[in-house]
Order: C-alpha cells, then structure tokens, then sequence
C-alpha cells in the first residue's frame, strides 16, 4: 500500500536540509530557497484575502475564468505571463550575482544554481514569451480579421487552463521538493532515473506536457480562425502583417509541439515504467532524444519570435504614419521563415558526432534563414524611411530591436558554421547570441505589442515617460548584461558555469551584474508605469478607441471594445483597412439596422481542465497513485460529459446592441480629433483627425 | 460529387441539411487540423521505432515476437470497421433514421473491439516471449507505436459509445451530426496509421 | 442536381470502391510476406509502393480528398507530408550518421 501522499515528506520543504545540516553554504542557500517559497505562498495568500475583501470571487469566475471571449482569456495570458517574467528575473539576477562574484566559489550552491538557470530558461520560454505572445494574439488576431471569436471558443478557454496549470506545477516547486537541474531542455541520461531519481526532472516534464498540449490546441484553433473566420473581402493578401505571423506561428505550433510530446512521454516512460528509450543500457540512445527536443526547440524558438515581427510590423507603420513597405515580401519572408525552420534543427547539436556532411547541410540551411529575416529589416527600414516617425514607447522598443537583433542574428549566422560553432557551443557566447535575438527580438516586441494594444483592451492609455524610462533600461540593461557574454565566451566560459578560476572573466561578469540590476529596474518601472496609469485612468481615456491613428480593424470598435468586436461584420476592401475607410469618411457611422448576435456562452471546463490537469500532474510528480487514477477518470468524464452539452451559446438582441452603438458614435462625434502632436496628451480620447488629400499639414 | 458544394474533408452532409451543412465547416475543418497534428505525432514514434530496429540489446527481435496470423486478422477488422462506418455516414446523411444509423455504428464498434481484443492477446504473448518494452530499446520503440494506436482506437470506441448515448437523450441533432462527423474522419485516419503499422513494423519486420 | 437517391449511389459507390481496392492491396503484400519469394529489398519496396498506394485509396474513397472543389484539405496533408518527410528523413539520416560513427560497444 503506496503511502496517501506518495514521496513528499518533511525532507520536501526547502528549508529541511538546512535544519538538518547547517554548514555556511546550506543556510544560505536554504535561507533564498525558503524567501523564494514564502514569497510565492504570501503572494499567493495576499491575492486571495484580497479577492474575498472585496468579494470579487464571483466576478473573477464568471467573467474571467469561464470566460470565452478571446479578449479576457488574452489578458488573462499576459498576465501570467508578467507574473512569470518577474519570477525569471529575479533568478536571473541572483544567477548574475552569483557568477560576478563567482570566483572561486560565489555563494550559490551548484545544486541551486542548477536549478535557477533550469527553471529561469524554463519559465522564460513556456510560461513567460509562450503566454504573452498566445495572449496578444488571442486579444488582437479575431478583431484584426473582422471576427467576433475564435473558432473554437472554448477549447481556448482550455488551453489557458493547461498553461497556467503548468505554471502552477512550476510554481509550487519551489515550496515542495527540487526542481529539475537538467536545464531548460533536459537532457538524459542526466535527467534519466539512474542519475536524477528526485522529483525534479518529473516536475519538468509534466510543467511542459501540460502546457504543449495547450499550446498544440490553441495553434489549431488560432489556423482554423484564420482560415475561417475572416470578414467578407479580407482575403489573405488583405490581412495586416500581425495576423500572417499570427498564422505562420500557429502552423509551427501545431506541427512542432507533437516532437516535444514525443520526447516528453518517452522520458517519462522510462522514468516511471522502466523502458529503454533513452538509457544507457539495453539498447536506449540519447540522441533520440536530442534530435526529437530539437525537432520542437527549433521551430519553437521561431514561435517566439514570428508574432514580434508582425507586432514590429505594426508598430513601425503606425508610427511612421505610413503603410508598411514591401507586404508581398514581408508575407513571402514570413512563410518561408516558418517552413525554412523545420530544416535547420542539427545546429543546436552540431558536435554530437554525425557526419560532417550532415553538419554542412544543416549550417547551410540555417543560414539561408538569414535571408528573408534580412528583407524584413529592410522593409520596415523602408517603412520608415520618409515617414512621419513619432518616437512612442512601443516605436523606441522597435528601434532598439533593429540594431540589436540584427547583432544577435550575425552571431547566429556566425554559429551556423559548424567549424566556428565548434569553438564555441555551451560557451556563454551561445548564451550571448540566444539572448541577443530573445531580448531585443522576442521580449521588446510583446512589451511594444503590450504599450500598443494595451489602450484597446482596457480604454486607457500608458504612462508615457514610465514606459520610455523602462524602454531606457531594458535597452542599457541588455547590452550591459549580454554583451560581455561574446568576449566571456571567447575566453572560454563555458555556460550554466557555477563558478570560474579565472580572474580575468571577473570585470566582464561584473558589467553583467550591473545590466542585470538595470535589467530588475526596468521590470519595476513597469510595474510603477501600471500603477501610476491606473490611478490616472480618467486623464488618459481613449474610448473613441483609436489613440494612434491605427490602420487595421481592431482600431474601428470601441476600446474597450464591445463583447462581440463589432456591430455589424466589417466588408473589406483593401490591406489597412480602417485607414481606409477613415480616409473615405466611412468610419463612425450608425447602421441603418442592427441585428441580433449569438456569442458562445461561458464554460467551466477551462479552469476544470486547469485544476484536473494541475492534479494529475502534481500526483504524477510525487508518486501519489490515487490522485492519479482520480483525475485520468475525471478528465475522461468531464470529456464524456462536454460531448452532453446543448445549449452553448447565447443572444445579445439588435436593440442592445444599437445602444451601444449609439453611445459609441455619439462620443466619436463629441470629441475632438487630434492631430499626431498631442497623442500622448491626455486630450487624446482615441479619435484621430483625418488628413484630406492635398492639405496643408 | 457533382451538384454538390464541398465544405470539408470527409463526407459532407450537403444542402439538404441546410444551416448544419454551413455549421460543420469549421468544425471539420479544425479537427482536420487536429488529425494533421497526431500524424505527426505518429510520424515521430515511427521514426523513433525505425531507428530503433537494431537496438535488441540481445533480446528478442521481430521474428520471434510478431505473429502475422494475428495482425492479418486484426487489418481486416479495421478495415471492415472503415467500411460500415462509411455506411454509417450514409445513414446520417441520407436520413435513413436512428435505429440503422446506431446498428451501423454497433457493427462498427464491434469491430473495433475484436480489434483491440486481438491485439491486446497479441501483447500478452510478446510479454511472455521474453518481448517485455522493459527489454530493451526496440521493444519500448514498438510498445511506443503499437499501444499508442490501440489507445486511439480505444478512445474513438469511447467517443463512439457517448455518440450513441447522446442520439438516445437528444436524437440527431447538430451537436451529434458534427460528432459522428469528426469521429468518421477520426476513424478513417486510424486505419490509414495501422497501414503504416502493419507496412512497416510487422511486414517490414518479418521479411 | 442528382435527386438524393442518385448522390446516394454515387457516395455508396465511393465506399464500395474503396473496400474492393483496398482488400487486394492488403492482401498481397501479406502473401509476398507469408510465402516469400525475392530479395529483402525487393519485398520492403512492394510492401512499400502497396501501402503508400492504400493510403491514397483511403483518402480517396473513404475520406473524399479530390482534385475538385476545396483545395485547402488537400493542401494541408501535402504540407504535412512535406513535414513528416523532413522530420522522419532527417531522424533516419542523423540516427544513421550517428549509429555508423558513435557506436559503443555493446553492454548488458
């Protein structure tokens, strides 16, 4: 009889070992481990004192979590995704700290230091970019396309459920036993059971199983919406740029996750049934392994970056005030980016032993990836060229991305090359080189997509000069954290090292010390941004809903925008669409008639799943078989009873929705459009005025 | 097909059935998507088993495991099982009532369970064979694929069983139509797997 | 327009023809395997061309993926394909590279 609570005991809690052995290195050690525990737990307990204060509790379940509008489930993604990046943060500056001073010795322990790089590119990738990125797309994608939802409402719902239950599982790691010291792409036979019996490894697996299986859903639903729901006339040569990334991103998740299920499951079975994948003994082989993870880690890394080209995309023509140069080749680039990055895998494995011939095809492969990310940057320097640039938030992260990507992109074209990355593979210039493209490239674009998007979702605008403070620091930050990484690696560092003998790498690290407290400032100008915007939210109004001159659909509504998006289904005409029609004097009109919309109803099974799947992994992890078995029938029935479901959807009438309009429009024609020189004056009530051809500026 | 507008894979339920007609398209055409992402999923076990072949770690190979006898029968059961749940489809779309609609699909069912019956006999004689997936590496690499189609079988049985009981409490209604719908195409693909199966890991195997 | 009793026929006929390839298509490559004859290449090519040859019965017949009308269901079994090419190729070749190169001796 298996004991109720599988392997968690006393010897779980972070602060054990340092009450059981209390040398210098395990008190302090245990002393960050256990802050880190309580910080989460206090967190966790303010936030729900706070909920049951203003007793909230019904509002957040039946307007947010059983919510299936794809407005509330995006924003409920960047928030997570926001409370995950604070986390990664702070593990990056106490990995930062601890190599600044990490000379011959430091005072991390290895063990914990393992565990912070693992759970720091773990989290950064799956549970901070992998949400905002689905969270922005989400939120923006069905307004772009003329669309009242998603395809599959829904199994949206689901997917952020599965997502934030990964999260969870990560979360309560660090309360509960160890995380997994194999990295942020496991490798057996470390994380195999003969070397890592703990729970570590299992707490990664099922983080991720839970949450590729979210992301696998949601790039099926996020292709079929586009392929189906877009508006009468918008074919796809019409859709803005964000929605062809959002399209590309959404096919290599669909396609790319299955490899990572793969690998996962097989490391499991070996784990917990004794099999022989990737052992070994008995006929198991490890580069299975490595050729499956990066079979998903490629094109996923591709998945973080697409939807911030298209944000650039979008940010750069607005604020250029001008039409993106070069569409048909921006399109062209984007889809040949997404099937190009199903070639090019072997290159994070190079000197795993195949042939040199292999090597070459692939380092050829993964240059040519070089080429069409090159015509993007021209076309959005040509966007810009002879444009009108106003130098906004989301514009000075655009900026700061094209000269710092295309840095990142040359070290990657310079590890193409089999023969330099020989040289330099697991060095920190590798880690210099993936942060060069993740920070400037990924992380400035969602941050850019967040100051953008962020007056659409919520009716007002973001502290400006908190926004451009912030923009500062991540700016100076990055180059000072990664920059000394390229010459570190040179010298020989080798990554997730945690301590070094020589002293010449100490002034290098130190300089990275100092980026990455920049890099902590610039987190918390965000959050100070946040704060002071919401208390100054009346200023700052913009309900007409287009504070930026905006060229795409999702500028045409409200903001925040109406449940259902809009009031009749937009024809469209031609690429930017609401410029158009502004230009033609149709924007703001009243319809003759309205008529009567079905949305889909709210649903339980997204947080169900949620909790269920939070459930059956945590039993997973801990050996606890009843808990187990439980949630697999629970599942199976809520599975069986969801196909029982009728009456799924429900009716906002034609005169409901008139008055809105009417109010809408009304304000539209109250207020006082405003030229480009007072946007970020809080005159700015979202309605732009109209440029005639021909008229003196 | 003529006279007919096609909306998505899999037979379509035609203008007869008026706005159930329109409503599917998406639907299919999402679970469509679905399927293009569990052939990849397969695709990744296979390559893994191919690779794996020599991996025996001195243990049983194919030969001494696979019984030919046994995996014929099991093809022309699923086989069989594509055909009525083709009739199957028919009956919905053509009307021909509940009552012939869930006799095809019983028939179906039954088929599919012989099936798996089968198989499961199957794996229970490689166990006691000495072809435990505990062995060695092929044999997880088999016990990866094999059982990992059996299980899709066994939930598009499930799904097939909730189907019946939703005819009984709703008739056929949409909900049901789209159900049968996507299980069809759900069944299909996994005959078109177990080609790639018997192709590959027990034709392949045993030559 | 077909009356419904005709379109009926026709879609009947799609499954009956689908059966009737399919089983001789099965069939055969079991026999080739049963009662042998040839060499190992050789049989691993018919027991190859045969089942490619099925599934696009079964796309075919049982799953109407044509020429005609919606292209996009069509498109997206290529591009996956395509896909599945790359990735089960690319694993064969690197496993094979490697196997050839990085083989250990064997152990218990």
């Amino acid at each position: 009889m298996s004991p109720p609570l599988g392997r968690v005991g006393l010897h779980s809690l972070p602060f054990w070992q340092m009450l059981q052995q209390p040398t210098q290195s395990n008190v302090i050690n245990g002393v960050i481990a256990s802050g880190a525990a309580g910080i989460m737990i206090v967190g966790a307990i303010v936030t729900v004192v706070l909920i049951t204060r203003y007793r909230k509790w019904g509002v957040l379940w039946t307007q947010w979590l059983t919510s299936t509008d794809h407005k509330r489930i995006g924003i409920m993604y960047v928030v997570l995704a926001f409370v995950m990046l604070a986390r990664a943060l702070i593990e990056a500056g106490l990995m930062r700290a601890q190599q600044a001073f990490g000379l011959h010795g430091g005072f991390l322990a290895p063990h914990h230091f393992a565990e912070l790089f693992s759970t720091h590119g773990t989290i950064m990738i799956f549970f901070m970019a992998m949400p905002f990125l689905t969270g922005l797309i989400n939120f923006v994608m069905p307004m772009q396309i003329g669309a009242r939802d998603v395809t599959f409402p829904r199994l949206n719902s689901i997917s952020l459920g599965l997502t934030t239950a990964g999260a969870a599982l990560v979360m309560i790691s660090l309360a509960l036993g160890k995380f997994s010291t194999g990295g942020w792409f496991g490798y057996p036979p470390y994380t195999e059971t003969r070397f890592t019996p703990g729970v570590g490894p299992d707490y990664w697996i099922w983080a991720l199983e839970l949450t590729g299986l979210g992301s696998t859903f949601t790039g099926i639903n996020f292709v079929a919406t586009i392929w189906k729901e877009r508006a009468p006339g918008m074919t796809l040569l019409r859709m803005p740029l964000f929605t062809w990334t959002a399209l590309c991103t959404s096919l290599l998740m669909m396609f790319a996750m299955p490899p990572l299920t793969v690998a996962l499951s097989q490391l499991a079975l070996d784990r917990y049934l004794g099999f022989h994948y990737f052992t070994n003994a008995l006929g198991g082989n490890m580069m299975h392994f490595v050729n499956l993870f990066w079979m998903f880690g490629h094109p996923e890394v591709y998945i973080l970056i697409l939807p911030s080209f298209g944000i650039y995309s979008e940010v750069i023509s607005t604020f250029s005030g001008k039409m993106l140069y070069g569409y048909r080749s921006l399109v062209s680039a984007t889809v040949a980016i997404a099937i190009l990055s199903f070639t090019v895998w072997l290159h994070h494995f190079f000197t795993m032993g195949q042939s040199a011939s292999i090597n070459a095809v692939f380092g050829i492969a993964t240059m040519m990836i070089g080429i069409p990310t090159g015509v993007k940057v021209y076309d959005w320097i040509w966007t810009m060229f002879r444009g009108r640039i106003r130098f906004t938030v989301p514009m000075v992260y655009a900026i700061g991305f094209i000269f710092l990507f295309v840095l990142g992109g040359m070290s990657g074209i310079l590890l193409a090359d089999p023969g330099i990355d020989y040289q330099v593979h697991n060095t920190v210039f590798l880690v210099a080189h993936f942060h060069n493209v993740a920070v400037p490239g990924v992380l400035f674009g969602l941050i850019a997509g967040y100051h953008f998007w962020f007056p659409k979702a919520f009716g007002f605008r973001l502290h400006e000069r908190w926004g451009m403070l912030s923009a500062a620091c991540w700016i100076v930050g990055f180059m000072l954290a990664f920059f000394p990484l390229y010459p570190l690696g040179l010298m020989g560092l080798p990554r997730r090292a945690v301590s070094y003998a020589q002293p010449s790498y100490v002034p290098l690290e130190r300089v990275a010390f100092v980026g990455a407290i920049l890099v902590l400032a610039a987190l918390a100008a965000l959050v100070v941004q946040l704060w002071v915007s919401i208390k100054h939210r009346q200023e700052n109004r913009v309900f007409v809903g287009d504070p930026w001159d905006g060229r795409s659909l999702e500028w045409s509504v409200s903001a925040p925008p109406p449940e259902y998006n809009f009031a009749l289904t937009p024809v469209v005409e031609d690429r930017d669409a609401f410029t158009l029609a502004k230009e033609r004097g149709e924007a703001y009109r009243l319809a003759a008639a309205y008529a009567d919309i079905e949305l889909p109803k709210n649903s339980a099974l997204g947080p169900v799943f949620g909790a269920v799947g939070l459930a059956l992994a945590f039993g997973l992890v801990w050996h606890i078989w009843w808990l187990v078995i439980l949630s697999t029938l629970t599942v199976l029935m809520t599975l069986i009873a969801s196909g029982f479901s009728r009456d799924t959807t429900r009716v906002v009438h034609a005169e409901e929705v008139r008055r809105d309009e009417e109010r809408w429009i009304g304000a539209a024609r109250a207020s006082t459009a405003i030229s480009r020189a007072d946007e970020c004056d809080s005159c700015n009530v979202g309605l732009a005025v109209q440029e005639q051809e021909g008229a003196a500026a | 097909m003529s006279g007919e507008i096609i909306k998505h894979p899999g037979l379509n339920l035609g203008a007869a059935h008026g706005p159930d007609h329109d409503a599917a398209e998406p639907m299919i055409f999402g679970f469509w998507l679905f399927l293009m992402s569990d052939a990849i999923l397969f695709g990744m076990v296979f390559a893994t088993y191919v690779s794996s072949l020599s991996a025996t770690a001195g243990g049983p190979g194919p030969r001494a495991l696979y019984d030919i006898r046994s995996v014929f029968i099991e093809t022309l059961f699923l086989l069989a099982s594509s055909f009525t749940f083709g009739m199957a489809s028919l009956a919905l779309k053509y009307r021909h009532g509940a009552p012939r609609l869930i006799a095809w699909l019983a028939v179906t069912l039954l088929l599919g369970t012989g099936f798996l019956g089968l198989e499961s006999h199957d794996f229970i004689t490689m166990f006691a064979n000495g072809g435990a997936p505990g062995r060695s590496g092929f044999l997880s690499a088999f016990f990866d694929l094999v059982p990992l189609h059996g299980l899709h079988v066994m939930g598009g049985c499930i799904w097939l069983i909730s189907l019946v009981g939703q005819i009984a409490r709703y008739g056929i209604d949409r909900q049901v139509k789209l159900g049968i719908m996507r299980l069809a195409l759900f069944w299909h693909f996994l005959d078109i797997v177990w080609i790639a199966i018997f192709s590959v890991v027990y034709l392949g195997g045993l030559t | 327009m077909m009356s419904a009793s005709e379109e009926e026929r026709k879609d009947f006929h799609s499954y009956l023809w689908g059966i009737a390839l399919a089983l001789p298509l099965t069939l055969v490559p079991f026999a080739v395997v049963h009662w042998g004859g040839g060499s190992r290449l050789t049989l691993l090519l018919v027991i190859g061309a045969f089942a490619l040859v099925q599934m696009i019965i079964h796309f075919r017949f049982f799953l109407h993926i044509s020429f005609s009308d919606r292209r996009e269901d069509l498109q997206l079994i290529l591009f996956s394909t395509l896909v599945l090419i790359i990735m089960i190729g690319g694993t064969v070749w690197i496993m094979g590279s490697l196997m050839l190169r990085m083989a250990m001796p064997a152990s218990p």
